[in-house]
């Protein structure tokens, strides 16, 4: 972090990024750097056993899937819910709006054992959908339905803004001219959405996939069934086998690292696309 | 606009109305209202007794000590990293806020996780804490780590913005005219930030007082000495002790209300100081 050429006009450089760095690196840059100076210790064949093991494999699976699909829920209620809180009026809208934020504030483990008991074959929801034949806890299906309740914020509070600063003048045009609601909507609307939802998206995926306390309990964590990965890595843990928690953990942290990085692209690719 | 088309959009405002408050309704006030009511199901005595209980009330306290701590933390990086990357210049700024952000990007499994490769029994860090005879994982010094970690980058990303978007101007002004850079800190930039460094603080503790995933890998399970109250929901829970585990759930759940409630005191004020304060999501 060299400063540059430019002498800085306002005073207490050094001291401000001292802080900084030093906090950054004894947090987190250190403590991040012990996944890869113990996986190094490892050797490749063991690594690539352990993060092939037909177990381990089904974990990726069955967490990329249901927060994919969770991900997908969120991006349709969440552009539906920004659209109602920013465009129409209704009765409690300002109650419904604080109501959002509550999956932030609420601990996932709470969260967790709630969705459970509401979703179990005798719980408010679950007995209802039992007699049709649907089980929700301890299935894939429980899983996606914590991981929408942790992720549904993160596409509305992305959308929300853009939708506030929309121009109308472009919808009222394509009014007079005689388009359809639903034309002006998917038109004009939702190109200007479309970034803002691609971040949300991407969040909520990103979170989803990494989420632990509210899964853990609604999972029910049986082996190629309903065992995410993060719950690998405790089991690994468990039985203090830290290598093999470390080896899991580094291929997570790549598939973070590219749904967050293939969201980047596809933002590029689509403002690229509408500048022309 | 005919009369039909109209007709149609008022319908289609009505369905989407509806749509959204039968969303919200089972997937955020049911689970509220389940915590309550299984909370109750036995009475109040047993809900009083389940919250007055000696490890409850341990747990209660470590968590208090964890966001406090957490809250400390993250108030000086965030106030030093935001002014940092919005008043100087320098190379890799980019590289800088990216790697504030990792802790937001990664599971809290794995958050939890990198704290024991450094101090736990194959850490490199062992003999240090070792020689200094100290204990970090499985202890409350884990605890309070993992708590600041995941919490790491919540208040600077509320005051980044802002500071953004208010410019180096009168900071430069100051400057020129001699004033230290506390000076100009305390008079110049402090007013500014306000209500977003007010925000970021009820986020960090919202986020730190629910930590489950880093201090789970970190605690050890300890009754009465490395229980968090979201760890002592999680024991009570798998011990089929329901009405305890819901009663305990229901003094988050009231935390969580109010934490809620403040927010949008803050978030309001915010809306009336400046108005260019973009939301986005945390």
């Amino acid at each position: 972090m060299k400063r540059s050429r430019r002498k800085q006009v306002i005073p207490g450089f050094g001291i401000s990024m001292g802080v900084t760095l030093t906090l950054l690196s004894l947090i987190v840059l250190i403590p991040m750097a012990s996944l890869v100076i113990n996986a190094s210790g490892v050797g490749f064949s063991t690594f690539w056993e352990t993060v092939t093991d037909k177990r381990v494999l089904s974990g990726y699976y069955v967490s990329l899937l249901c927060s994919f699909t969770a991900a997908v829920v969120n991006a349709v209620f969440g552009v539906i819910l920004a659209w109602v809180l920013v465009r129409y009026d209704f009765p409690f809208k300002r109650f419904i709006d604080g109501l959002i934020e509550l999956p932030f504030a609420l601990p996932t483990a709470v969260a967790g054992i709630a969705l459970t008991n509401l979703y179990s074959d005798k719980g408010m929801i679950g007995q209802f959908l039992d007699q049709i034949g649907i089980k929700v806890a301890y299935t894939r299906i429980g899983i996606i339905i914590a991981m929408i309740f942790i992720g549904i914020p993160f596409v509305v509070r992305t959308i929300q803004p853009v939708l506030e600063d929309l121009d109308s003048q472009y919808e009222e045009a394509a009014n007079v001219l005689g388009a359809s609601k639903a034309k002006i909507f998917f038109r004009i609307i939702f190109p200007e959405i479309r970034p803002a939802l691609l971040t949300g998206f991407g969040l909520a995926f990103a979170r989803a996939l990494g989420e632990y306390g509210s899964v853990v309990f609604i999972a029910g964590n049986m082996p190629f069934k309903t065992e995410i990965a993060p719950l690998l890595i405790m089991g690994k843990l468990e039985q203090f086998d830290y290598h093999g928690a470390n080896a899991i953990a580094l291929v997570m942290l790549a598939f973070a690292f590219l749904i967050l990085f293939a969201i980047n692209s596809l933002q590029i690719h689509y403002s690229k696309f509408t500048k022309q | 606009m005919n009369k039909t088309n109209k007709k149609e959009s008022k319908l289609v405002r009505n369905l989407l109305i509806l749509l959204s408050i039968i969303f919200l309704f089972i997937m955020l006030v049911m689970p509220l209202v389940v915590v309550l009511s299984e909370a109750l199901q036995k009475g109040f005595k047993l809900y009083i007794d389940a919250i007055q209980d000696k490890y409850t009330m341990k747990a209660l306290l470590l968590t208090v000590e964890a966001t406090v701590f957490a809250v400390i933390v993250n108030t000086v990086f965030g106030l030093f990293a935001a002014w940092s990357i919005t008043k100087y210049h320098f190379k890799r700024k980019r590289l800088l806020t990216v790697l504030i952000d990792i802790p937001f990007a990664i599971s809290p499994i794995i958050a939890g996780l990198v704290f024991i490769l450094t101090f736990g029994r194959i850490g490199w860090a062992k003999e240090i804490l070792d020689f200094l005879d100290m204990k970090i994982v499985f202890a409350v010094p884990g605890i309070i780590l993992g708590t600041i970690f995941v919490t790491f980058p919540f208040i600077s990303r509320e005051i980044i913005p802002v500071l953004q978007a208010q410019g180096n101007d009168q900071e430069e002004a100051a400057a020129i005219m001699g004033a230290s850079a506390f000076r100009i800190f305390r008079k110049v930039t402090f007013p500014q930030i306000k209500w977003a460094f007010l925000y970021g603080i009820v986020l960090c503790t919202a986020r730190a007082m629910g930590e489950f995933g880093a201090v789970s890998v970190l605690s050890g399970h300890l009754r009465g000495k490395t229980v968090t109250l979201p760890l002592q929901v999680e024991i009570l829970y798998s011990e089929f002790n329901f009405t305890a585990a819901f009663a305990v759930s229901s003094v988050l759940v009231i935390l969580a209300i109010i934490i809620l409630i403040i927010r949008n005191i803050i978030e309001h004020q915010m809306k009336k100081a400046g108005g260019n304060y973009v939301r986005k999501a945390s």
